[in-house]
């Protein structure tokens, strides 16, 4: 049945599917068994502050959540990721087309991709904190890197990969300028633009975090320091489950909206 | 006047190379192409038989001769002159099998209501009826190429250029796909050029078949005429005779490839 459940995942291909519901049950019994098993081992062979049993950790959590400060941080993170993501999305698309669809952009932008491919987010930090000061500005400028060069380089790899065949066919029917811009590129990149947005989503949680590990007086990353210093390691652990949730719920409400308006976009040839 | 009056589609002394020091891949080639002929290109695999598709389509210009409809030269890919792809990957796959066939009547701007009636005829024609909103990804690999044609009839254009069309499929589809092209073909007299390497395929659709030289600068080596009734048999006396021809015409020039390869080892 495990088998059966791997097969299903498998076959339905894509990340953009509905996970199958026998695999939401292995998946489920999977979670809750590792759970119950940190649980046990944190209560009766490793006893210390380091490894708070996850009971304790939902303890806090459910706390902090009622509380409001959890959602504090949610929100201050959230806004700097929403942020940073569209801006980074909105400039990144029209460049990686315009490098797509002409040579001389691509020829003048190509080593700067090349090179800053090796420049990790978190790398700007400290410029970005020395040119924008501690505040907003210098973390959502990360998350705009970020999120820019992932869409950048989908969206242009997009535009060149179109099969040969199908630009050819719209030669033959005439299309003019526009409406192959229009009716063949922009659907035929669709799936790669949306792939690089989904994989910026999940970076720009990484570099919001590094950044709020490092300078921030509020946000997940700065509650997840700040525990750690007072050895609140139930705090600290609050933290990061709730960026994993946040993670998830993110990722499963993009493609639920792919789902929903651009599932056309996603059949294979 | 200079032979070549009666060719509505005609090869004149066409060469072509893809860069300027590279080996002409046809030479000096000549063809002529009748009105409404059905024309089917059999020859050595790697000859030029998809080189001689894309120059007519207008996707490659030829670098010595011309290629000229009706006499006048092409220049570039046009309305009058639709291909069918081997490889489906010319259909859109986000648009539905009925949106993929209206999409040539709709970039030609025809009015919505002209456009919906001349897309669901062809659809009838071409047996597609009841998969009108499935995407290309969810048809089979017959079902992507009735579309492709469904695409290639609506906009009733004269000629028809097919690079085997049916050469992934099995054969009991290709069989059937055979019968509802000559139907077709019988029904709307496009000019059609297409390409094959299956002999029985060429003669069962053919007005005449066409056997090109092995390459490098080949030519049309042998054209055969086809005089046999429709809807032929596969299995009569004189198409087994005409298969042995062309056979003996194409395994010549196909031995002479396969010699050549030795002599390099």
């Amino acid at each position: 049945m495990v088998a059966r459940a791997a097969r299903s995942v498998a076959a339905r291909g894509g990340p953009w599917h509905a996970v199958p519901t026998d695999a939401i049950v292995f998946g489920t019994l999977s979670v809750v068994g590792f759970v119950l098993l940190w649980q046990v081992a944190s209560t009766f062979w490793v006893v210390s502050m380091l490894f708070p049993p996850p009971l304790k950790t939902l303890a806090t959590w459910w706390e902090m959540v009622q509380d409001g400060s959890i959602l504090y941080h949610v929100r201050v993170s959230l806004v700097r990721i929403a942020v940073g993501f569209a801006i980074g999305t909105v400039v990144g698309v029209p460049v990686g087309l315009a490098m797509g669809l002409f040579t001389p952009v691509l020829v003048a932008l190509e080593p700067y991709v090349q090179f800053l491919r090796f420049v990790p987010p978190i790398a700007w930090l400290i410029p970005a904190i020395l040119w924008f000061g501690i505040g907003e500005i210098s973390k959502t400028f990360l998350i705009v890197y970020t999120t820019i060069f992932l869409v950048l380089v989908n969206t242009m790899a997009g535009v060149r990969t179109i099969p040969r065949n199908q630009i050819r066919a719209a030669r033959t029917f005439g299309l003019s300028r526009w409406q192959m811009f229009a009716w063949v590129t922009l659907p035929a990149i669709m799936p790669r633009i949306f792939t690089g947005m989904r994989i910026a989503m999940g970076n720009s949680f990484a570099a919001v975090v590094g950044a709020e590990l490092i300078a921030a007086e509020a946000g997940l990353g700065y509650l997840i320091t700040e525990s750690a210093t007072w050895m609140a390691s139930d705090r600290m652990f609050s933290g990061m489950l709730t960026l994993g949730l946040l993670g998830i719920l993110a990722d499963v409400s993009f493609r639920a909206g792919i789902r929903r308006y651009a599932a056309r976009y996603f059949m294979t040839q | 006047m200079d032979g070549y009056a009666n060719g509505f589609i005609s090869f004149r002394g066409v060469g072509f190379r893809y860069s300027e020091d590279g080996p002409f891949i046809t030479h000096a080639l000549d063809l002529e192409i009748r009105r409404q002929e059905f024309f089917t290109l059999l020859g050595p695999s790697g000859c030029g038989k998809t080189t001689l598709l894309n120059l007519l389509a207008g996707y490659e210009t030829p670098t010595e001769g011309e290629v000229c409809v009706s006499g006048k030269p092409v220049r570039g890919p046009g309305r009058d002159r639709i291909v069918i792809f081997q490889a489906p990957d010319s259909l859109y796959p986000w648009l539905t099998a009925l949106e993929n066939v209206d999409f040539p009547l709709r970039v030609a701007g025809l009015s919505k209501k002209e456009r919906q009636v001349r897309a669901l005829q062809v659809i009838e024609l071409v047996g597609l009826h009841g998969h009108e909103s499935k995407y290309p990804g969810q048809l089979s690999g017959g079902m992507k190429q009735r579309v492709q044609l469904a695409r290639a009839l609506v906009l009733e254009a004269p000629i028809l250029l097919m690079d085997e069309p049916f050469g992934a499929l099995d054969a009991q589809t290709r069989a059937v796909l055979q019968d509802e092209l000559v139907q077709i073909q019988t029904r709307t007299q496009r000019t059609a050029l297409f390409i094959t390497h299956d002999i029985s395929e060429a003669i069962f659709l053919a007005d005449r078949v066409g056997v090109m030289s092995a390459g490098p600068q080949a030519c049309i080596k042998e054209i055969i005429e086809v005089t046999l009734p429709r809807p032929r048999s596969r299995g009569s006396a004189a198409f087994g005779q005409l298969y042995d021809r062309v056979n003996q015409i194409l395994s010549d020039e196909v031995r002479r490839v396969l010699r050549r390869e030795d002599s390099l080892l």
